[in-house]
């Protein structure tokens, strides 16, 4: 199917969609809810200057046929690899098993290689898509660093992109790796991250800001605290000791006050729904460290107690605090790296 | 022979007239499923079906040792569409173990967040996912003189939904450019914020724990909620009689489209939507408060039904392996021996499963899938029960059992009916879903039906959210506003919890020990119906279904799309890291050319 009518330049930007890491298409699904834009606006061009663009989405896609027949939707990904795609933006989704820790088999595929008739590794489509890739978009904590599938004691040795593919990653076209985090990501964060993306691969937007976690800078440079209205009872000192407490959380396991994340400011869904602003603990879905740093999540954070305890003092005594457990948080746990080894706890039974 | 009967014998030497076709990964689903068939072209039938997952991340694994009350969230990870349901069962399952009955308030919000969630879910999949392959632009590319005739027929209800014609109803349904595509998917997130409200954040909730909810109940949560709500029921009365009128259509336009998908009636349903007024969420008690449940747990065989006792349920679950990547764990410890009443707990039950990953090439004579093969033993056979996506389930289960009788809904011992109030611009409206059957009369599960289910299951979650809604405002103005009950975790427990996902039954077992998880296993439906042939040499159900069906599509192999079994398959609603093959015979890859700059995503 065409769009000449919405076309506003060429060339036409492929956008791959690969849901075949661990994950639970949970990206995806949020992505469908996102307003700020729709994914409607992008693909159909109802913003000024969009390109025009394929999307090659496993979820909502129309193609649907058989590899011997017709439409076939995984063909998109063999053009890709045989340099007939040009320009692309590669999306991951899930996180990426080690398939190195074992002799066969694998743990999650993404279609077939031809040469082989078995399921292509997610790692596989990696190594050869990642050289030809505009950009790498990581979508959700699992692909971004893991995730959790990637916790303690797991048997896969999952790990996020930048793990796999190194930190200081670069594509053809000088992008680093763009991670957009959240579990799920926040829907609109992620459609306006793509929309970033599209402008900057056109050469209408200067170079996407990002922090050290590869993270767009505006939508993760402050605290969930920053931005949560029961933060006026954390000033208080008013504590919630029951779940159902319109108050603060803190001492009952909300981490927002070390985790970068936009979501009680901009709510879940058209401005509704949310964390702690709604009365559930923030877990700390978006940060690096999560989920074996925050665990058990329905514990008092142990760095929130020092501050909660001074929250009547405030400036940079309070900050540098802070900044301890948040350098630590927003670390992943070491485990999470390539090699032949297992290294999460779990005793292998192959 | 507890499956279907057998599809056509593949006799050696035929095997050339079979057609090799793969699909792998299906669009339109959610998570990664391949489907392998090998087709008979000249009988118009496909011959041999394997459906095969692709993935395998580990959660019975990594959850061990963890602290029990993080179980929600974690296991919420597990899917990505209905994470919600997760989260939600495995409350369920901590309250059992920890003793605990949140307030009728919290179960309340609960119930309104997972109506959300049905009425959002059901209403994506149907319009934006499944309902593609009843559009316009698929139907002339597999069927044209289907379309041709489709729009040359007047719809019957055309004055209640607005479309003159089927071919008009096709074309709404045609991805971007259709209208009603547009409007479903903007209703796709209307139901959201109406989850959010309750739930915090959509697919993994915030707001729930053991014990109740975080949220904060005020009249103004319920207002939000309720005006959103009377839009969706405004909603479907339009939708419900499309949707009749399209699958009416698809059974008069190709004769004998009866058989897609079909597969002999063996539904599970687990039950949903507690009522707080019985439920103490203790195992003793647990037959008597899933029978006051607002969806009764059920299983029906061959129209029957057969139980309606969770606690029946509960121990004929059985875990076979097959022909998946694990190993046995025959001589590993038993965790339970017998449940709190007394009764045997087998060993293939998931309170005392091991999970054991053996990694391997994909082999269909041997090992193909990720996917393990639950089973429900009935004391003879073990039952491959299908969940046919959930809505056909639940209303056949509700329906027999005629338990269910609230205003809004009541069921009749042979159907369900569905008492809508007047909406801004429609009157009050009554739906009745009645038990499907074939021309000869006898019980009928297919993909039509499967997917005609989904539509009546819309309306009947609003129509509980309705009374959810009375019920909670009714606690808040009484006064009643707290939704959380404090616990305590004991070191040695073991316990389950039951619901209905959005596509079909729900469990999650849990053994505690030294304050710790020490096993912990979810079965949610996909795992049914996406099943591989067990121990038994039984295909699971997708297998099943599609090794009967016949083909109706018009395109040789060479631009052949599998749209019959497509629709098979996705009427299931599947929803798991998982792939599904065709086999066109020969083996033989063909390459199309496709234009580089067509958008084949139609959203």
């Amino acid at each position: 199917m065409t769009q000449e009518s919405q076309a506003t330049q060429d060339p036409v930007i492929h956008i791959l969609w690969m849901n075949g890491g661990l994950g639970c298409d949970g990206d995806s699904v949020a992505l469908t809810a996102a307003t700020q834009p729709s994914i409607e606006e992008i693909v159909l061009g109802a913003l000024p200057g969009l390109p025009k663009v394929a999307v090659h989405w496993p979820l909502i896609d129309f193609e649907c046929g058989p590899e011997q027949g017709a439409d076939n939707f995984i063909e998109w990904w063999h053009k890709a690899d045989r340099g007939e795609l040009e320009p692309f933006v590669l999306v991951v989704e899930g996180s990426i098993p080690n398939e190195a820790i074992k002799s066969e088999g694998y743990w999650c595929g993404f279609g077939n290689n031809p040469a082989t008739g078995q399921p292509m590794t997610t790692s596989e489509w990696l190594d050869r898509l990642a050289p030809k890739a505009t950009a790498i978009l990581a979508v959700g904590t699992c692909a971004t660093y893991g995730g959790i599938h990637a916790m303690a004691g797991n048997p896969t040795g999952a790990m996020g992109v930048p793990d796999y593919l190194g930190w200081d990653w670069k594509s053809k076209a000088g992008l680093p790796i763009v991670c957009v985090p959240g579990c799920p990501i926040q829907p609109d964060n992620l459609s306006e991250t793509i929309l970033y993306l599209l402008y900057q691969v056109t050469g209408q937007a200067p170079m996407i800001p990002l922090d050290d976690a590869l993270r767009p800078r505006w939508l993760f440079e402050a605290t969930v605290h920053q931005g949560c209205d029961r933060a006026g009872y954390y000033e208080e000192g008013t504590f919630a000791g029951e779940y159902d407490s319109p108050t603060c959380l803190v001492k009952l396991g909300c981490w927002g006050p070390v985790v970068k994340c936009n979501v009680p400011k901009r709510g879940w869904i058209n401005g509704v729904g949310g964390c702690p602003n709604v009365g559930g603990i923030c877990i700390a879905c978006t940060m690096p460290g999560f989920p074996d740093k925050f665990m058990p999540f329905m514990d008092e954070p142990p760095g929130s107690r020092v501050s909660a305890t001074a929250s009547g003092m405030y400036g940079s005594v309070i900050r540098s605090l802070r900044g301890i457990t948040a350098r630590t948080v927003d670390k992943e746990p070491k485990w999470r790296v390539k090699g032949t080894e297992l290294r999460t706890g779990y005793q292998k039974t192959w | 022979m507890t499956a279907t009967e057998k599809a056509p014998s593949k006799a050696a030497g035929k095997d050339s007239q079979l057609t090799e076709m793969t699909w792998d990964p299906i669009t339109r689903i959610v998570g990664s499923l391949g489907i392998y068939t090998k087709i008979d072209f000249k009988a118009k039938r496909v011959a041999e079906c394997h459906s095969t997952s692709s993935i395998f991340r580990g959660y019975s694994i990594f959850m061990k040792g963890k602290d029990p009350r993080d179980a929600h969230f974690i296991t919420s990870r597990i899917c990505g569409i209905c994470g919600d349901n997760h989260a939600t069962c495995s409350v369920y399952n901590q309250n059992m173990a920890y003793g605990v009955r949140p307030p009728h308030l919290g179960e309340w919000i609960i119930n309104l967040g997972e109506s959300a969630e049905y009425m959002f879910d059901h209403n994506i999949f149907q319009e934006n996912l499944v309902g593609v392959d009843y559009c316009e632009r698929m139907v002339a590319e597999t069927n044209p003189g289907v379309l041709e005739r489709a729009n040359a027929t007047e719809a019957p209800h055309a004055a209640d939904h607005g479309y003159r014609t089927i071919g008009d109803i096709m074309r709404s349904l045609n991805p971007l450019e259709g209208e009603f595509y547009r409007e479903a998917l903007q209703v796709s997130r209307s139901t959201r914020e109406m989850f959010c409200l309750m739930e915090g954040r959509h697919v993994h909730p915030s707001t729930l724990y053991p014990g109740g909810v975080g949220t904060v109940a005020t009249v103004q949560l319920f207002t939000d909620y309720l005006t959103r709500l009377m839009r969706y029921v405004e909603f479907m009365k339009r939708v419900v009689p499309m949707h009749d009128d399209l699958f009416d259509f698809m059974y008069e336009a190709l004769p004998g489209y009866e058989e897609v998908g079909r597969r002999r009636v063996l539904l599970g349903c687990w039950g949903s939507l507690n009522n707080p007024e019985y439920c103490d969420f203790t195992y003793q008690n647990m037959a008597d408060w899933g029978r006051k449940m607002f969806v009764t747990p059920g299983v029906v065989v061959d129209g029957k039904l057969v139980t309606t006792s969770l606690v029946d349920i509960n121990l004929g679950i059985r875990i076979l392996l097959g022909h998946s990547y694990y190993e046995d764990w025959e001589d590993k410890e038993m965790f339970v021996t017998h449940d709190p009443l007394g009764n045997p707990v087998d060993r293939r039950h998931p309170w005392n499963q091991h999970t054991i990953p053996r990694p391997a090439k994909r082999d269909f004579d041997d090992k193909y899938s990720w996917t393990m093969s639950p089973r429900w033993f009935d004391g003879k056979d073990y039952l491959p029960l299908d969940t046919g996506g959930g809505p056909i389930a639940r209303l056949w289960a509700t329906a027999l059992a005629g338990l269910v009788d609230f205003g809004y809904v009541k069921s009749t011992g042979h159907s369900v009916q569905i008492n809508l109030p007047r909406t801004m611009s429609r009157p009050e409206t009554t739906f009745e879903w009645k038990i499907p059957v074939d021309k000869a009369g006898q019980p009928l599960s297919n993909a039509i039906e499967r997917n005609r289910a989904r539509t009546y299951f819309q309306a009947y979650a609003a129509a509980c959210a309705l009374y959810f809604t009375e019920q909670a405002l009714a606690e808040v103005r009484a006064g009643h506003t707290k939704t959380w009950e404090s616990f305590k975790v004991p070191d040695e427990a073991f316990s389950c919890g039951f619901t209905e996902a959005v596509r079909g039954v729900l469990s999650h077992h849990m053994v505690i020990r030294g304050g710790k998880i020490a096993n912990y296993h979810p079965y949610p439906p996909t795992p049914w119906n996406g099943s591989v042939r067990d121990t038994y040499g039984t295909p699971g159900p997708y297998e099943d279904a599609v090794q009967n069906t016949p083909i109706f599509e018009e395109n040789a192999p060479d631009n052949f799309k599998g749209i019959d079994i497509m629709r098979a398959v996705r009427s299931f609603d599947p929803c798991l890291p998982c792939g599904v093959h065709m086999y066109l015979g020969g083996g033989r890859v063909l390459k199309t050319a496709h234009s580089p700059t067509g958008i084949t995503l139609a959203v």
